[in-house]
């Protein structure tokens, strides 16, 4: 076997990629780890939905077509949506295969896996954005006695002894598993750091149709102002649920979750949370307050205002009295919602930067032949979603067909 | 030559000067290694003068324009003779500074005009701890409170959010908010 394209990784962004060579008849092999969609199969909580509506599903050649374009897809939906993308269009997938090492060789790259090497001119990295869960190291300073879980591991309350749950994050992942503990009648603590709050709908409109209409999800990684930060942003908090209902902090603390400051070590007996949870909400508020306000510039402008229901505001963060110090004896269950960090060890490592992320400029790595896809903001702030990492796919061939053309006229130029 | 060049600044802060530095320190890490150090020595009672002349950053030593000494000492009615404020008033004068140099570059980088910005620091305080009357006070502050009033060109929204910014790069706000490894030791 000896593909002109190896994408690494079945996803969303791997199958994207998939189809746009398949209509330039570019041929290419799927390297798949487990299964297509893996990660939706296995690595997600069962009450889990996208945090996007149904008609925001589009990728090349293929969209939502069922009969409730509002509602948010469960995971096991979204598998069942991307297997039948790649059978739409038959994408070559190899699954149950781990890619060991891709390293340079003869002008193009040599890929090792457990299944086999072969030799490959293009190699388009597509494991995604949620590969490791990220665990600060404070966890290895809590005591046996406590259990850990990722939200990758984490499936339902009933996994869970009875005590007291310490969530750390309040992102999507972490807003939602609280609430789902607490629901479950299980107390709860919530460490708050720097989150991105949204109402799930504003004026009658999914919060993600206003972020779409704005274009703010178009927004290009040449033209941002600050790039890095950009690409650090927590994902939306946010739940995708059949009544539309607003998940943030105050609805955590209308159901008895009890807030805390980031989680910042253990002392003796205690864990340690900071101090800095009001501005946390604070600024977290302020960016709110500037979206909607924006939204409403734009309705105006735009003659909407009557077609939409009134501005009505969120309330600020409550946050009145709060504690910075947790027994440890006081929690049974520690869950790290706290992001994800890449983890490339079959990449070489001048393709990284010095915290082991890729190194691309808009998804054009440092080494000519090698992409990186569905990374955040990758070409564009929807890049890691399910409906945005279509378009950063057709640049991207567009680039592999430029790419393939420049070495095939360079091996003609050398032959004569 | 430097008065006039100073005072051509936006709010007199050379922001450009900063971004420049923060782009040079994130491709040299090790140059963005600091050390700061006070140099205290005991004067009588409780009366400590303490002298900040060098630092460490850079790769190299680095000095003060000049040595800069402050006392601290207790008040009258703690039956000292208040040769300064306390030091954990010091510490709410390291906030201060802090927070509003660092509400003076924001601003300066969002290209808001600052007229005035004053901030009024309270730090509460049981004393039960300190005098281990009460094993369950903490000694340090059991709150602290910064209220601020600032005049600038822009609306009020854009001065929150100025001020919610310079919380989140503070450095004194850091040091007070979340615990730090201290090592005290003895020669």
């Amino acid at each position: 076997m000896q593909p002109t394209v190896t994408i690494v990784g079945a996803g969303q962004a791997g199958m994207a990629m998939s189809r746009c060579l398949t209509e330039r008849s570019i041929d290419h092999v799927l390297v798949e780890r487990g299964e297509p969609a893996n990660a939706w199969q296995t690595e997600r909580w069962d009450s889990l939905r996208l945090l996007t509506p149904n008609w925001m599903t589009r990728l090349p050649g293929h969209q939502y077509a069922g009969s409730d374009p509002h509602g948010y897809m469960r995971a096991s939906e979204v598998v069942d949506f991307l297997l039948g993308y790649a059978r739409s269009f038959d994408a070559p997938i190899l699954t149950s295969t781990t890619v060991q090492e891709v390293s340079s060789r003869d002008g193009g790259y040599s890929v090792r896996t457990d299944r086999g090497t072969w030799q490959t001119r293009v190699v388009v990295v597509a494991t995604g954005a949620a590969g490791t869960p990220h665990v600060p190291t404070v966890a290895a300073d809590l005591p046996r006695s406590i259990s850990q879980l990722t939200p990758s591991e984490y499936r339902n309350p009933m996994q869970l002894s009875e005590g007291r749950v310490l969530v750390v994050g309040a992102s999507a992942s972490g807003v939602q598993i609280a609430d789902e503990l607490a629901r479950a009648g299980k107390p709860v603590a919530l460490a708050v750091g720097d989150h991105v709050r949204l109402p799930r709908t504003y004026r009658g409109m999914d919060i993600h149709w206003w972020l779409d209409t704005l274009g703010f999800l178009d927004e290009r990684w040449d033209q941002v102002e600050d790039l890095a930060r950009a690409r650090r942003l927590p994902s939306l908090q946010l739940v995708g649920s059949p009544e539309q209902r607003t998940l943030d902090l105050n609805a955590a603390t209308a159901i008895g979750v009890e807030l805390f400051g980031r989680l910042v070590g253990v002392t003796g007996d205690t864990l340690q949370f900071s101090g800095s949870l009001p501005n946390m909400c604070a600024s977290a508020d302020l960016k709110q307050q500037r979206l909607l306000e924006a939204i409403d510039q734009y309705a105006l402008a735009n003659g909407l205002d009557d077609e939409l229901t009134e501005p009505t505001r969120p309330k600020p963060t409550a946050v009145s009295a709060f504690h910075t110090e947790i027994q440890l004896s006081d929690v049974e269950t520690v869950i790290w919602a706290t992001g994800y960090r890449p983890n490339y060890p079959w990449l070489e490592q001048h393709l990284l930067d010095r915290k082991g992320a890729i190194r691309h400029d808009g998804g054009v790595m440092t080494q000519p032949g090698m992409y990186a896809l569905g990374l955040p903001f990758g070409r564009r702030r929807k890049s890691t979603f399910l409906d945005g990492v279509g378009p950063d796919a057709h640049d991207l061939s567009e680039h592999i067909v430029g790419f393939l053309d420049l070495v095939s006229a360079r091996n003609q130029r050398g032959l004569r | 030559m430097t008065t006039i060049e100073t005072t051509s600044h936006l709010n007199g802060v050379r922001v450009e000067e900063i971004l420049g530095a923060r782009e040079a320190l994130t491709d040299m890490p090790e140059a963005a290694q600091f050390q700061w150090t006070a140099q205290a020595e005991w004067v009588s009672g409780t009366h400590t003068k303490s002298t900040l002349e060098n630092f460490f950053g850079l790769g190299e030593e680095q000095s003060h324009r000049r040595a800069f000494t402050y006392s601290t000492d207790h008040p009258e009615i703690f039956a000292s003779d208040d040769h300064g404020p306390t030091p954990v008033e010091m510490v709410l004068v390291g906030l201060a500074g802090c927070l509003t140099a660092g509400v003076a570059t924001v601003a300066t980088n969002r290209g808001i005009e600052l007229r005035s910005v004053k901030a009024t620091v309270t730090g509460d305080m049981d004393l039960a701890g300190v005098l281990g009357i009460d094993p369950d006070v903490r000694n340090g502050y059991s709150g602290v409170t910064v209220h601020y009033e600032i005049d600038a060109d822009a609306s009020r929204e854009e001065i929150e959010a100025v001020v919610a910014q310079s919380q989140k790069r503070s450095a004194v706000y850091d040091a007070l908010t979340n615990p730090t490894a201290v090592r005290v030791e003895v020669a």
